[in-house]
């Protein structure tokens, strides 16, 4: 290989990997039957889709009012769920898309299954501002058509629109990104298949060939994909906080909302990430491609980003002080030290206290740790959008109209079964696609697969040729 | 596809360097190469194909530059012209609450653009049977090919010999 290997670098895939080994190992889970605990989860996933589809029934049947949202708390956790969706649904397309623009390589073991987690979440997070709006049969009053009411167009003013605009188009392109990028791993299931799956294969690969030129214009596209993408991931989550900022409810109209959302979605898009992959990796066996060293790498991120939120809450507070002004005032003693205090210090230890962890290697590099606070932190990014929503809502300017807010049991159902619906979707995606993107690790095995780096090399790096064999201890 | 059926001389090659050194020989001998085909996108190899850079991403910014005018036109057109409202006393033409659906629009139109147009000139849809000459080039296996349906055996030994010569693998002939 011409391309220099710094020493510094990690190997990224290990265990002697051949090209043929990888398409083996990548492609046997869709091809033999289903595991145990694959059928457990199913079933576990399902009947909690089950759940929601009952809930979403129950909700159009007999209106909103079934839920715990009243006059003043009128967005309570269907525009938190619908938040804390979108959030994680950021990590994918900013593994896949701002990590090949700074040439990360390690992202190629755990691209693929974070964009499609993206895709999951954006579906779930999707349902929940279809599902508020009451009567879902006019949902498509959010489009601007042609219509017979004079035609009357939207409102093309409102921060609703714009998210409207950004989700959408944020779904469709990380679809478009994801679904190119699967392409050729699908012609690799192809061409083993035999049967019935080789012709549906044969429909869902497009036809694709591995042609040189076919290659080029796909590294093509990806690029400006990726390229795209990146300031594309940066606005969605910044239109959602502008459906608070550009409000004039004290304690929502803050400036810091675009950057302190972005951290946060990316943040809590992680620590989704993580949860996934450490049980992905183990029940796939795909512990040499999605190695110890990608957790750490992940978990460096979500001590950044955890970090960068946590002085964005303490930026919040201090600028309510220092602006003099009351209601600001007010709305921020309220969070910390109001009806929902808990929230707020929930919110604090989970997204600021309990990530500082990662600052040991240890920790970073340990399984359990990483699970265990993957779920603290998607817990934690949970309550500070309850904490913005609710609470803020709670107080506002008339105290003869203060409320409380808790959820019904519909409510519950709800949030419950768009977790049932992600991991429903998830695990049939183990099923049907590789998991990992097959070509993408295939084109970096020689500058990062341990026989070419590190201890177990066997080539020397300079034109290829043998020298001696090391032997694996 | 072209219904005329094709007949194929191919190599294959165990590694990607073999391969390039393969296809450089082949540019040098002045051989008609049909197609070079890889498991994955091989770097370097489109320099030694002589391979043109791919122009889609002109295309791209043609498209996001449609999308941007499309959007920012129908949303002044809507809000100014066709059916003015006053909200709250803003201007009927608000131009900075227009940048983030322009910016939206933008990104929408060119990846959708570029993607159907990658998708139509590589000849790929769902439905399209793919012509495979090997079942192992998504594997792990780099293939040279050759048309040699009108190539005398003269033509044929020749090429037998450049795959012998530059360390081919296998050579198989197969009818497309």
């Amino acid at each position: 290989m011409s391309q220099p290997v710094s020493p510094v670098r990690h190997v990224l895939i290990e265990g002697n990997k051949s090209y043929h080994n990888i398409s083996e190992d990548l492609c046997v889970p869709t091809e033999k039957a289903p595991s145990r605990e694959w059928i457990v989860a199913f079933t576990i996933a399902s009947a909690f889709l089950g759940l929601y589809i009952f809930a979403v029934c129950w909700t159009v049947w007999k209106g909103i009012g079934e839920w715990g949202a009243n006059r003043t708390i009128n967005w309570a956790w269907d525009i938190t769920n619908f938040v804390w969706w979108i959030g994680i649904g950021h990590a994918g397309t900013l593994i896949s898309a701002i990590l090949l623009l700074f040439r990360q390589r390690w992202r190629t073991g755990v691209n693929r299954a974070a964009e499609a987690m993206t895709i999951f979440a954006v579906i779930c997070a999707g349902q929940f501002p279809i599902i508020h709006m009451g009567r879902v049969w006019l949902a498509f009053f959010i489009f601007p058509f042609p219509n017979t009411r004079g035609p009357l167009w939207v409102n093309f003013n409102s921060p609703l629109l714009w998210d409207v605009f950004a989700i959408s188009t944020y779904f469709s392109v990380s679809l478009l990104f994801w679904y190119t990028g699967l392409v050729p791993d699908l012609a690799t299931v192809r061409d083993r298949a035999s049967g019935f799956r080789k012709k549906m294969y044969e429909i869902f690969s497009f036809g694709w060939t591995g042609s040189a030129k076919h290659w080029q214009r796909w590294e093509s596209l990806s690029l400006i994909l990726a390229g795209i993408s990146t300031p594309l991931v940066l606005s969605v989550h910044t239109i959602v906080s502008f459906d608070f900022a550009t409000s004039v409810i004290p304690g929502w109209h803050t400036t810091i909302f675009p950057p302190y959302f972005v951290a946060g979605a990316i943040f809590s898009g992680f620590a989704m990430v993580q949860t996934l992959m450490v049980i992905t990796r183990k029940v796939l066996k795909l512990e040499e491609y999605i190695t110890i060293n990608h957790i750490d790498s992940m978990n460096k991120v979500i001590v950044l980003t955890g970090t960068i939120v946590g002085v964005a809450y303490l930026t919040e507070l201090f600028i309510a002080w220092y602006s003099g002004y009351i209601y600001e005032q007010f709305a921020f003693y309220n969070r910390v030290f109001g009806v929902y205090w808990w929230s707020y210090f929930g919110m604090m230890f989970c997204n600021v206290v309990s990530p500082q962890l990662f600052w040991s290697r240890k920790i970073r590099r340990s399984i359990w740790w990483t699970f265990f606070l993957s779920i603290v932190v998607n817990v934690g990014m949970w309550f500070e959008r309850f904490v913005i929503i609710a609470t803020t809502l709670a107080r506002d300017y008339l105290p003869s109209s203060w409320s409380y807010y808790s959820p019904t049991w519909v409510e519950i159902s709800l949030f419950t079964g768009t977790i049932g619906l992600f991991f429903t979707l998830f695990l049939i995606f183990t099923r049907v696609a590789p998991v990992v993107a097959i070509a993408e690790v295939k084109a970096i095995l020689k500058v990062a697969g341990d026989q070419f780096m590190g201890p177990n090399a066997k080539k020397s790096h300079g034109h290829g040729h043998e020298t001696e064999k090391q032997e694996k201890h | 596809m072209a219904a005329e059926s094709k007949k194929v001389l191919y190599g294959l090659y165990n590694d990607e360097e073999d391969l390039k050194s393969a296809v450089k020989t082949a540019r040098h001998d002045h051989l008609n190469v049909m197609d070079v085909l890889s498991p994955f996108p091989v770097h370097g190899l489109d320099p030694i194909m002589g391979l043109s850079e791919s122009r889609l991403h002109i295309l791209g910014f043609i498209y996001g530059a449609i999308g941007a005018t499309f959007g920012f036109g129908f949303m002044s057109w809507a809000m100014a012209s066709d059916w003015p409202v006053l909200f709250g006393g803003k201007p009927y033409w608000p131009v900075p609450s227009f940048i983030p659906i322009t910016f939206e629009m933008t990104v929408l139109f060119a990846a959708w653009g570029m993607t159907i147009t990658f998708y139509t000139i590589c000849g790929m849809w769902p439905g399209v049977k793919a012509q495979i000459i090997d079942h192992r080039i998504t594997d792990d296996k780099f293939c040279i090919a050759f048309d040699v349906t009108d190539t005398d055996e003269r033509g044929v030994s020749g090429l037998q010999a450049f795959f012998k010569k530059t360390g081919a693998a296998e050579v198989n002939v197969k009818m497309l």
